[in-house]
């Protein structure tokens, strides 16, 4: 897939990744070979038919691909460009044995964005159950949660606690991996289903979970409250001003818009040499956001080696053509400030890899007296979150030994009618992952409610003649009761 | 909102969010206001579910508009039957000074998020001074009237600079066992310190169990040095930088005995004696060059608009 130059990139908010015109799509979809036992459905966490809607697309049927991509995915746009394909879908693609392999993410993102070009929506008749689900947080796994219970005719309320919905894709993800339009127009879809949002709203201190199932009548309540409190390292100087945490950073940028200080408020106070501690995901996004806002150093220092490097390969790559500088196998040990408080220096150490640890990663090990200082006048912590503690502070939900929601198997909480999904029940992971989560857990909701034929209504399409069964069309059934007696 | 509308004085009407529907949720009508001098004034604003939610001790994030930063402010008071919550503002920056030009009954705060933060604990402390200064003169109201209702013996503090400055001293006077006001020029009560009123307080009463102060981070510290040689337990409440509000940024982290804890969710009470001052005020400076940046752009802007002809169109801010 065509990309932006790295230079002329970096210093812009522009995406990345071009995406493919339409006839790229359709040649990439005759690479696939409609495999008759599909290793990319199985691979994809939210279980996509993926030959189905590529063979729609060979047959040049778009709105027909979609349509049946959305069976499974609430976000097409969104999923086509986070998720890891490389270790879901593509990294089984038999194809990917010998050559490239289908470039599965990117034919979805394609009709994503074609369904937000052209105005697609389904606009089939759904039928209306007698019952109301309370969703906290606006999230990817709330989004999916949310979809899939208005499909299967409850009335939503979706809780988001900042003044603008969509969780991590809204305040995390940057613009130049997803664009604030694509988040929109995703939204958009989901008040399309009747679901209603309601913003500045902080469930657990406006009003409890157990006031939500109580006097505020709902029969059911998922909670995709998302991404915790940052971690720091507890070395001397990270109070010192120009130190914050990954998410800060992302939340002022993507957020609050502090790239436009002073046409917004929110200011950012980056400066000119940034050091981001971390190598994951986010610590890629920090450390490009800083490059686009105008730093003219961007380090990245990571305790063990590339190898080990959390984060997708792809973004790894596009960080280094960037110019991102990377400190393999270095960590920090003390962050060094001048008389106004701000931070001026990063005292690194070298490390060693040793013997694996429980993750089975090699543990690395500091050498001894490899202390050296480099200079950095914006430190930004990428090392993860811990649980967020207001639900538990405020609710009688049990928590597991980390500090987040305990759920069983069906993503059922502690309290009955509350299911919990996505990074509060599994720590920080991915948007597809969460999605899924989201999608198991209205699952759930719908046998809790005994809402019919739950296990039909997103089953993809293997009976099919001409489209229909029994006479009513697949993309009817997907969104209705069929009374199958 | 386009740049033309953001000049001072432009009504807070319908604006849209990030997330394309206009006005979810309709923004938040300021009911009543009142100002107590030409910086500091009071708003109240509608939301009955946060009147009936808010406690003594618990913060709000508001935003003005949409291009407008997250600001966090110690709910001052509630009023569960009339559905309203009080916020008393003091205008020192541009987004304050913002909120003064423009928030009158009727206009609609764009964001409105609360309560938030751990309420404060009302022990049960037999004999509590509850301390404010400056901004905290107003949040410490519900604090006493709370200690009140659960049956303690409640001296009141209050510093203010001078006499016309005083406000609600009758609804104090009501809730307080005693009352003492502090001004800095002595133009009322005791000339001097709101530590000399808690000195004062402490001479004349061997048996204070508990001391609450909320205002400026140096009042704060002043106040917990009065204490500590006392031993005399002493909650303050922080007020540092934050974006989110609910945990997830970290920007509000402050040292407490060493500890790093978050002031939005962990807080915002902490024992005073516990807590490194010094560190708060170095972070609460972060971004003063850009606050004084924006501050004098708008500034700016108002003097354009002052001088622009009545009816002329406005310049870009």
């Amino acid at each position: 897939m065509p990309v932006q130059d790295p230079a002329a990139r970096a210093r812009n908010f522009e995406e990345v990744a071009l995406g493919f015109d339409r006839e790229n799509a359709l040649l990439e979809c005759e690479r696939c070979l409609m495999c008759p036992q599909p290793a990319c459905v199985e691979g994809c966490p939210v279980n996509i038919d993926i030959p189905g809607f590529i063979a729609k697309m060979i047959g040049k049927d778009f709105e027909g691909a979609w349509n049946h991509l959305t069976d499974s995915t609430l976000l097409p746009a969104v999923c086509g460009r986070v998720c890891p394909q490389e270790e879901q879908c593509e990294g089984v693609c038999p194809v990917g044995d010998r050559l490239e392999p289908v470039a599965i993410g990117r034919l979805e993102r394609w009709l994503g964005d074609q369904a937000i070009a052209n105005g697609w929506r389904k606009t089939s008749h759904i039928e209306p159950v007698p019952f109301r689900v309370g969703i906290v947080g606006s999230g990817p796994a709330s989004m999916a949660c949310a979809a899939d219970l208005a499909k299967a005719g409850c009335k939503v309320t979706i809780y988001e606690a900042l003044h603008a919905p969509g969780g991590v894709l809204r305040y995390g993800i940057p613009e130049f991996r997803l664009p604030n339009s694509v988040v929109d127009a995703e939204i958009a879809n989901l008040e399309a289903l009747g679901v209603e949002i309601q913003c500045n709203t902080l469930v657990g201190r406006l009003f409890t979970v157990e006031q939500m199932l109580g006097e505020m009548d709902f029969d059911a309540v998922f909670i995709g409250a998302g991404a915790g409190t940052p971690r720091f390292m507890d070395i001397p100087g990270e109070n010192l001003n120009g130190v914050l945490s990954a998410n800060e950073l992302l939340t002022r940028c993507n957020l609050m818009h502090a790239g436009d200080f002073p046409s917004y408020d929110t200011p950012l106070g980056l400066g000119k040499r940034v050091a981001v501690i971390g190598a994951g995901n986010t610590a890629m996004d920090a450390m490009r956001v800083s490059l686009r806002l105008g730093a003219e150093q961007v380090h990245c220092v990571y305790r063990r080696t590339e190898v080990e490097c959390p984060a997708r390969k792809e973004e790894l790559h596009h960080a280094q053509e960037e110019g991102i500088q990377f400190h393999w196998l270095t960590t920090p040990v003390e962050l060094l400030g001048d008389a106004e408080n701000n931070v001026r220096t990063i005292r690194c150490q070298r490390m060693e890899l040793g013997e694996p640890d429980e993750s089975g990663r090699r543990r690395p090990v500091p050498v001894e007296g490899s202390e050296f200082d480099f200079e950095a006048d914006t430190v930004v912590y990428a090392i993860g979150t811990s649980p967020n503690p207001i639900l538990g502070q405020t609710s009688k939900l049990r928590l597991n030994k980390w500090g987040y929601i305990d759920t069983d198997a069906t993503l059922a909480t502690s309290l009955a009618g509350v299911y919990a999904g996505g990074d509060i029940v599994t720590g920080a992971a991915t948007v597809i992952l969460a999605m899924g989560a989201g999608r198991k857990a209205a699952a759930s909701i719908r046998s809790y409610l005994g809402i019919r034929d739950s296990a039909v209504v997103y089953a993809p399409d293997r009976v099919g003649f001409d489209n229909s069964l029994f006479g009513i069309e697949l993309a009817e059934k997907n969104f209705t009761h069929v009374q199958l007696v | 909102m386009s740049e033309e509308d953001r000049v001072p004085g432009a009504s807070a009407a319908a604006v849209s969010t990030p997330g394309g529907k206009a006005d979810r949720g309709g923004g938040f009508p300021v009911v009543d206001r009142q100002d107590f001098s030409e910086t500091t004034f009071l708003l109240e604003v509608s939301h009955p579910q946060m009147a009936r939610a808010a406690r003594p001790g618990q913060f709000v994030i508001v935003m003005l508009d949409n291009h407008g930063e997250r600001i966090p402010l110690t709910i001052a008071d509630f009023d569960r039957e009339g559905g309203t919550i009080t916020l008393v503002v003091q205008a020192v920056g541009k987004s304050s000074r913002e909120m003064q030009a423009r928030m009158v009954p009727g206009a609609r705060l764009f964001g409105l998020v609360g309560p938030m933060g751990i309420p404060s604990e009302i022990s049960d402390a037999r004999k509590v001074i509850c301390v404010g200064g400056g901004l905290g003169v107003a949040p410490i109201y519900p604090q006493a009237r709370a200690f009140k209702e659960a049956g303690a013996y409640v001296i009141g503090v209050v510093g203010f600079r001078s006499r016309e400055l005083i406000f609600w001293e009758q609804k104090f006077r009501d809730v307080c066992d005693e009352f003492v006001i502090c001004t800095d020029d002595g133009s009322a009560g005791i000339k001097g310190l709101v530590t000399q009123g808690i000195e004062q307080a402490i001479a004349a009463h061997g048996d204070i169990d508990e001391v609450v102060a909320i205002g400026p981070p140096i009042m704060m510290r002043a106040c917990a040095e009065t204490t500590r040689p006392h031993g005399i337990k002493t909650m303050v409440s922080l007020n540092p930088i934050m974006v989110d509000g609910t945990g997830m940024c970290g920007g509000c982290r402050v040292r407490v005995g060493g500890r790093i804890r978050f002031a939005c969710v962990d807080g915002p009470d902490f024992d005073g004696h516990e807590v490194d001052f010094d560190d708060l005020m170095a972070r609460l400076a972060r971004y003063r060059p850009q606050e004084r940046e924006a501050l004098d752009r708008y500034d700016d802007s108002c003097r354009r608009l002052a001088m622009a002809p009545a009816g002329a169109p406005s310049e870009k801010a």
